[in-house]
């Protein structure tokens, strides 16, 4: 049971939520509010953002103030958002699909300016709002809607992915390890610059029918039994690697904040007076 | 005390957005609208206001949405290809009831087409470009000196009524250098957005004020907590799959711009009253229209002048009558008949219209449009 100030987070108006019993989503919204209110942050000061997809339906069930855009664009939005108004802690919510397929350049572009906002892509290697169609995280040989024989293309690492583009804080976990999820998050969030934080989620209804992952518990041992820890993985070798999570802090490091710039050209230019 | 200005239509569209209030510009470079961007990129940071120059239009707009959510006033500038990518995004605004203004500085297409050419080929994309019902404000300039007004006007109309105000320059006028008299800051009419006057916990973010049937608007980080979706929304924000509620939200965002026509609806005349031709043009090419409306009276032939203001809503109601009187309209437009059908709708068969298309990338001569007034009037 949440705790009483977690709850407060819920937008009880909204609910019963969209989506299926056992959807690893859920866990991750805990994640996020626990991580908000461990760090102290109050409900009418925090965006919550999201694109589109089951994953983005999260921000109408929080009570902070709250924006549901189109499919693949939500960075572009919030960095909107965080320029007009840099106080604001925001979160932006996305699911594989939205993060790197059509919302694929908004993300380089937002881990580019190192802007002030944690990305939470809660990767569940499946669009599941549309019926279980192939990813860019879909693992090859996965099967999906669009993938009756398999999957060819190969996938994108959402880590490698930040971390080339310059995202300052870069993590992963899966939804079998709650407490990790949230420490990251947190992490995250204390983050200035732009922090992305994988959350390995699990989507039994579309994902799991296909690829022998029918039940909610399928996808939690699958994942407590393919994980490793990024000390462990690094000693490892790429074939004892292969179809492992790795999971752990990939980038902690300092760089300048995008609306911190701005400020300053503010400075510089005389428009703070 | 207002002051004379040498300016190009993109850089007094710009000057007139900042009058009106704009401190958001969120944009992405195309010829023919690359100025006012550059001129935001100078301006916003030099009155603590936001610049960012996005990875492409659909997140130009994105951001432009999002500094209006926090407050900002908040527009964006493009051209043909940019102004198709904006398309959903724009549709977002419409129905999460957004203020923002878009600028399309018209360019010939389809495609590429002809970047540095004029066109008026995107009225229609203007009307009609986002999928799904919903009412649009569009303005089309002539004058360098109408840019910087009608920017003005643009942002009152979204601010008012909570929703996206588009104006449909053109490669000429956004390139064509004029006199603009700038007018004296407190001289201008200034709207800013109706503000919720309730508690934070009372906030009902979609429920429409009795009076106006227009719901005022919070902005993120001033104390109120609410949802923002492109769904179908109720009056919470919240997706709803009600008909009741469906056809509620629906029927108010036609109703804003409905209800309102009259006060929206902008045109201008010359020489209608007794007119047996009146020619009806908008943007630049209403200037060589005008011109050639001149010559022909000068001629001794009964030529009028009818130049739209506002394309959406356009004014039907007001053309009627004057069509009917006259008999014979002529409509040029820079595309192969678009606004035409417009007009058509307008006088119901009671005048004869005369349609004239150039798409070369050229503007009409007047001597063509005054040898079609002969040639109708004769
Ligand atoms: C422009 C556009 N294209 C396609 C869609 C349809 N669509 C909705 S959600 C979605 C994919 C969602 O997958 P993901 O982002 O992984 O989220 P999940 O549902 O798996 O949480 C797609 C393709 C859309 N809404 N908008
Ligand atoms: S379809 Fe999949 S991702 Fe969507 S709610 Fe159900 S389990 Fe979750
Ligand atoms: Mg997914």
């Amino acid at each position: 049971m949440p705790r009483p100030e977690v709850l407060d987070w819920l937008r009880k108006r909204f609910f019963p939520h969209m989506w299926c019993p056992g959807c690893g989503h859920g866990i991750i919204m805990h994640a996020i509010l626990r991580a908000l209110v461990d760090s102290g942050k109050k409900r009418e000061e925090t965006v919550i953002a999201s694109g589109i997809g089951c994953s983005s339906r999260m921000p109408g069930y929080i009570d902070s103030c709250t924006i549901h855009t189109t499919h693949g664009r939500s960075l572009a939005f919030a960095t909107g958002i965080k320029l007009a108004n840099p106080e604001l802690t925001i979160v932006d919510v996305m699911g594989d699909g939205d993060c790197t397929a059509i919302g694929g350049n908004h993300f380089i572009h937002a881990c580019r300016r190192n802007i002030g906002i944690t990305a939470v892509v809660m990767n569940n290697n499946i669009y599941g709002m549309t019926g279980g169609q192939a990813s860019p995280t879909t693992p090859p040989g996965a099967r999906a809607t669009t993938a009756p024989y398999g999957a060819i293309d190969p996938p994108f690492d959402v880590c490698k992915l930040a971390q080339g583009a310059g995202a300052t804080y870069v993590a992963r976990a899966t939804i079998a390890q709650p407490v990790l999820c949230e420490q990251y998050i947190k992490n995250g969030i204390a983050n200035k610059g732009f922090s992305v934080i994988e959350i390995i989620s699990s989507c039994h209804t579309q994902f799991g029918r296909k690829n022998n992952r029918r039940t909610p518990v399928d996808n939690l041992n699958y994942f407590k039994n393919n994980s490793v820890p990024l000390s462990r993985a690094q000693s490892m070798s790429p074939v004892d690697l292969e179809g492992k999570i790795v999971t752990g802090e990939f980038v902690k490091r300092e760089a300048p904040e995008y609306t911190e710039l701005y400020r300053s050209l503010v400075e510089r230019v005389g428009g703070g007076k | 005390m207002s002051r004379v200005e040498f300016w190009q239509g993109n850089v007094s569209l710009a000057y007139g957005a900042i009058a009106a209030g704009c401190r958001f510009f969120g944009g992405y470079p195309i010829t023919p609208s690359s100025e006012i961007a550059e001129v935001m990129a100078e301006e916003m940071p030099a009155c603590n206001g936001r610049f960012i120059q996005m990875e492409d239009e659909i997140g130009g707009i994105a951001a432009t949405i999002g500094g209006a959510v926090t407050g900002y006033k908040s527009m964006t500038a493009t051209s043909g290809p940019g102004f198709s990518l904006k398309q959903e995004n724009l549709g977002l605004a419409y129905m999460a009831e957004i203020p923002i203004v878009v600028v399309d500085v018209m360019r010939g297409g389809p495609s590429t087409g002809l970047p540095t050419s004029i066109a008026q080929q995107d009225v229609m994309q203007a009307r009609w470009g986002t999928h799904g019902d919903h009412a649009t404000i569009a303005y089309a300039p002539s004058s360098v000196q109408e840019c910087y007004e009608v920017a003005i006007k643009a942002f009152n109309m979204a601010e008012r009524f909570r929703q996206p105000v588009l104006i449909m320059s053109d490669e000429v006028l956004g390139h064509m250098r004029e006199k603009v008299i700038v007018p004296d800051k407190e001289t201008l009419a200034i709207v800013d957005r109706k503000k919720p006057s309730c508690s934070p916990e009372e906030f009902i973010p979609y429920r429409p004020d009795p009076e106006d049937n227009l719901p005022p608007m919070a902005s993120f980080g001033d104390g109120y907590r609410w949802h923002i979706t492109g769904l179908t929304h109720n009056e919470w924000g919240f997706p709803t799959n009600c008909p009741e509620e469906i056809a509620k939200k629906s029927a108010r965002l036609m109703d804003k711009v409905n209800a309102y026509r009259d006060e929206i609806v902008e045109y201008e005349t010359e020489n209608v009253e007794d007119a047996d031709v009146i020619v009806v043009a908008y943007g630049s090419v209403a200037r060589t229209a005008l011109s050639a409306v001149r010559h022909a009276r000068d001629k001794g032939l009964k030529a009028g002048y009818f130049r739209p203001v506002t394309l959406w809503p356009f004014p039907d109601r007001e053309l009627e009558p004057l069509a009917e009187k006259a008999g014979r309209l002529i409509v040029p437009e820079l595309n192969f008949g678009q606004m035409v059908h417009e007009v058509e709708r307008a006088v119901h068969g009671k005048a004869a219209i005369a349609q004239m298309s150039l798409v070369n990338g050229e503007l009409f001569q007047p001597s063509e449009i005054l040898e079609k007034i002969e040639e109708v009037a004769g």
